[in-house]
């Protein structure tokens, strides 16, 4: 079904799974960067909102 | 030990722009009501050209995008990022430049659109000289941003600043490619793009209007003030990266999914429907990271109505990205399109989505900067009750009224014949619904008008802290971390950040774009398709004006249903010519594509008749009476440079066309008016109707719509 949807356009193949590669390399990279991503570095950074009631007069 | 650095937040500015979204919310609901209101019952559009339909609609959609929802991101970004980056805002100035400006914007729109002017393009309709100011106002925002997020005292930046300078990039871009017009005047232009292009570059817009202006702003809120309501650090920062990258990556691409079955390229429908299937991950990976957020903390829920709006809030998202990829699919498409559901879908995420969670934020936020406690903790939780029983009161009918229509509109005898072929008998059937759905309404901005008081109350018990002193360590200017790169290195450079999330976002963009204009065999002209005559293009030009587009289509889908009942299919060359293209997206009233063609052929006087009193030449019609095109001449003072600026644009009228412009609307507009006069229609003091009236103009556009490709199978045989 998808090939006759795209059937009607030549070359228009190449703009598809460009788009596919594109992704996946991208998707792969974020995800062997998050993999191998430290847990007290993740903790250090989640808790950078909830820092700021130390140094702010006003919060209690 | 660094030595702590004493600087102040400004919260006045926090302040200003929560009050602007208490009172834009307030008034986009509201006119929000009566255009719902004005669904069964036409008597609400008032008699006057200022509150029809078509013109308050697009007033209820950009003052609830832009104003409410706009100053509820502003809002929300000025408190959060001080306290993320550790400092104030870099300009106070730059602040109120932003402020002020914002807010005039939104008055120009709030004057222009009642007097219907307008681009025609949805959530793009303000007219050229708004688009720069939008511009201008938004590159104040970014420079502000930025020289804040240029002087921090936290090395890193935390997941939702990226969320906001991935907004502003993206807003930026999609702003300035949807709004090339050639302007005709002050007040009036028309897009470069014509047809499939425009529709194409129109909803590559519109969707991503959706992803970045109401989608990745409010997660970046999710992910710095749930956390806070919550006490708690969000639930995986891991899955936030992967959900900010994929998130930005996909969402591009996914805007064709607007125009499936219409006139534009298959191949980039399919690629619409693939990548929006693709987005329910990294969506539902944002709901799962807010909602887990809360674990451990179940027990406050039930308790904190800050947290009630949050959960509903983010279920309300997961609930609409879910819905959204599922209506991608050419299948549910094809029910869903062009009726209710789709308005019921955005509901969902506005009331949902948007709604709670800017309730959430300003019970949280107003207290703090005013240094007091919520004046009543039953009346914000009696607010949350409202709001949830206001969606579901608004959105189950509207499910249902889609699906109504979807059916009633494809529904074949066992003669083989439409069931349905008029269509006012789905409109009547729907009615109830409609009035369903205003009382759902209704509910929700009672809910809101609850805030409001309660907010007020809070307000006078406490006093506004406009600086908030507070004390941090300097940033060391270097800073060693010898692991090589790593995200960290991203998140340290907020301008690397923004490079990288401009490439990934035209990555997506420039594949979609970029093939429907270069290559020729994705619109195929068709010869007999010709420009409008000077008339036709003056009456389009008010079909424009009056915002005919909102609530009828001009796109005949190839279904067996629509060809029916409205004609031949649309072809992409017969737009080849539609400076703007005008679709539409919602089928309130039928179709308009084969009007002037002989299978739906009305005429002139029907026309006149019809605009003049619609109910009583369809009964049950709820189309508003037009009865200034009878009493207003049309202005033909721009006519001449109208011709001229299309010729520029790429319609093939004539060298010197333009002068004999005036001389061939006139003779078009006598020969109109010399029909309705045989045909006995008479103006309200018995004479016969003038052939200036703005009335001729409309109707020569309307017996002209669909004709040229009956006039190329005419030639044919």
């Amino acid at each position: 079904m998808f090939k006759q949807f795209i059937g009607g356009v030549e070359g228009i193949d190449q703009y598809l799974i460009f788009s596919m590669i594109v992704f996946l390399l991208f998707f792969t990279g974020v995800l062997l960067y998050v993999i191998f991503m430290k847990k007290e570095e993740c903790d250090s950074l989640s808790s950078i909102p909830l820092n700021d009631s130390e140094i702010s007069s006003h919060e209690e | 030990m660094t030595q702590l650095e004493k600087f102040s937040y400004d919260n006045k500015i926090v302040r200003d722009f929560g009050i602007a979204t208490v009172v834009f919310g307030i008034i986009g609901m509201l006119v929000g009501l009566i255009a719902a209101i004005q669904l069964y019952e036409p008597g609400m559009n008032m008699g006057n050209p200022y509150t029809t339909f078509g013109r308050i609609r697009p007033l209820h959609t950009n003052a609830v995008i832009f104003a409410f929802v706009g100053n509820a991101i502003f809002m929300g970004v000025y408190y959060s990022l001080q306290r993320l980056c550790k400092t104030r805002m870099y300009s106070d100035t730059l602040s109120r430049i932003h402020f002020w400006g914002w807010q005039l914007i939104i008055l120009a729109a709030a004057i222009t659109l009642p007097l219907g002017i307008t681009t025609s393009h949805e959530y793009a309709e303000l007219e050229w000289p708004i688009d720069i100011a939008i511009t201008l106002i938004w590159v104040v925002f970014g420079w502000n941003m930025f020289g804040t997020i240029l002087r921090r005292r936290e090395r890193h930046l935390y997941v939702a600043i990226w969320f906001y300078i991935a907004t502003f990039v993206t807003v930026a871009v999609l702003h300035i490619v949807n709004s090339f017009e050639l302007p005709i005047g002050f007040l009036k232009s028309y897009y470069w793009y014509a047809g499939v292009q425009d529709a194409l570059v129109q909803w590559w817009y519109g969707h991503n209007a959706v992803a970045f202006f109401l989608t990745t702003p409010f997660l970046g809120l999710m992910y710095y003030y749930l956390p806070k309501a919550a006490n708690r650090p969000v639930y995986s920062y891991k899955l936030s990266i992967l959900h900010f990258w994929t998130l930005i990556f996909i969402y591009i691409w996914a805007g064709p999914h607007h125009l499936l079955y219409t006139s534009l390229p298959n191949w980039a429908q399919s690629l619409g429907t693939v990548f929006s299937i693709m987005l329910i991950a990294p969506s539902w990976g944002g709901m799962i990271n807010g909602l887990l957020t809360l674990r451990g903390a179940w027990d406050k829920v039930r308790e904190d109505a800050i947290l009630k709006f949050f959960v509903v809030g983010v279920t309300a998202y997961g609930m609409a990205t879910l819905e959204g990829p599922l209506l991608s699919l050419k299948n549910v498409n094809a029910i869903a399109h062009f009726t209710d559901w789709i308005v019921a879908h955005v509901h969902v995420g506005a009331l949902g989505w948007n709604g709670m969670l800017t309730f959430a934020i300003l019970y949280w936020l107003i207290p703090k900067i005013y240094n007091t406690k919520l004046f009543s903790k039953s009346m914000a939780n009696t607010h949350f009750w409202l709001a949830t029983l206001g969606m579901l009161f608004y959105a189950i009918p509207m499910y249902w009224s889609g699906w109504t229509q979807g059916q009633m509109w494809k529904d074949f005898g066992p003669d083989g014949m439409l069931v349905y072929p008029e269509f006012i008998k789905t409109t009547m059937a729907v009615e109830w619904m409609h009035i369903m759905r205003s009382i759902g309404g209704g509910i929700y901005l009672l809910g809101v008008f609850l805030m409001t008081y309660n907010l007020i109350k809070t307000v006078r018990t406490g006093k506004l802290v406009a600086n908030e002193d507070a004390e941090a360590p300097a940033l060391e200017k270097r800073y060693s971390d010898n692991r090589g790169f790593s995200h960290r290195v991203i998140e340290r450079k907020p301008t690397l950040l923004l490079v990288l999330s401009l490439i990934v976002i035209l990555i997506g963009g420039l594949v979609e774009l970029i093939p429907t204009f270069l290559i020729k065999s994705n619109v195929p002209t068709i010869a007999a398709v010709q420009p409008y005559s000077p008339l036709e293009l003056e009456g389009r030009d008010i079909y424009i004006r009056e915002g005919c587009v909102n609530c009828h289509s001009q796109m005949v889908r190839p279904f067996r249903s629509e060809t029916e009942r409205y004609g031949e299919y649309s072809k992409a060359g017969e737009f080849v010519y539609d400076h703007p293209f005008l679709w539409g997206s919602k089928r309130t009233g039928p179709d308009l594509a084969r009007e002037g063609t002989s299978k739906l052929f009305k005429q002139d006087s029907w026309h006149y008749y019809h605009l003049v009193k619609p109910q009583e030449m369809t009964q049950g019609s709820i189309m508003p009476a037009y009865k200034w095109l009878t009493t207003t001449d049309l202005n033909t003072n721009k006519t001449q440079s109208k011709i001229s600026a299309m010729r520029r644009l790429g319609v093939p009228y004539p060298e010197g066309y333009e002068n004999q412009a005036l001389d061939k609307l006139k003779e078009q507009a006598q020969k109109i008016a010399d029909n309705l006069k045989n045909e006995g229609v008479r103006e309200e003091d018995g004479s016969v109707v003038s052939q200036d009236r703005e009335v001729i103009a409309l109707i020569a556009y309307l017996q002209r719509l669909g004709t040229d490709i009956t006039k190329s199978q005419t030639a044919n045989q």
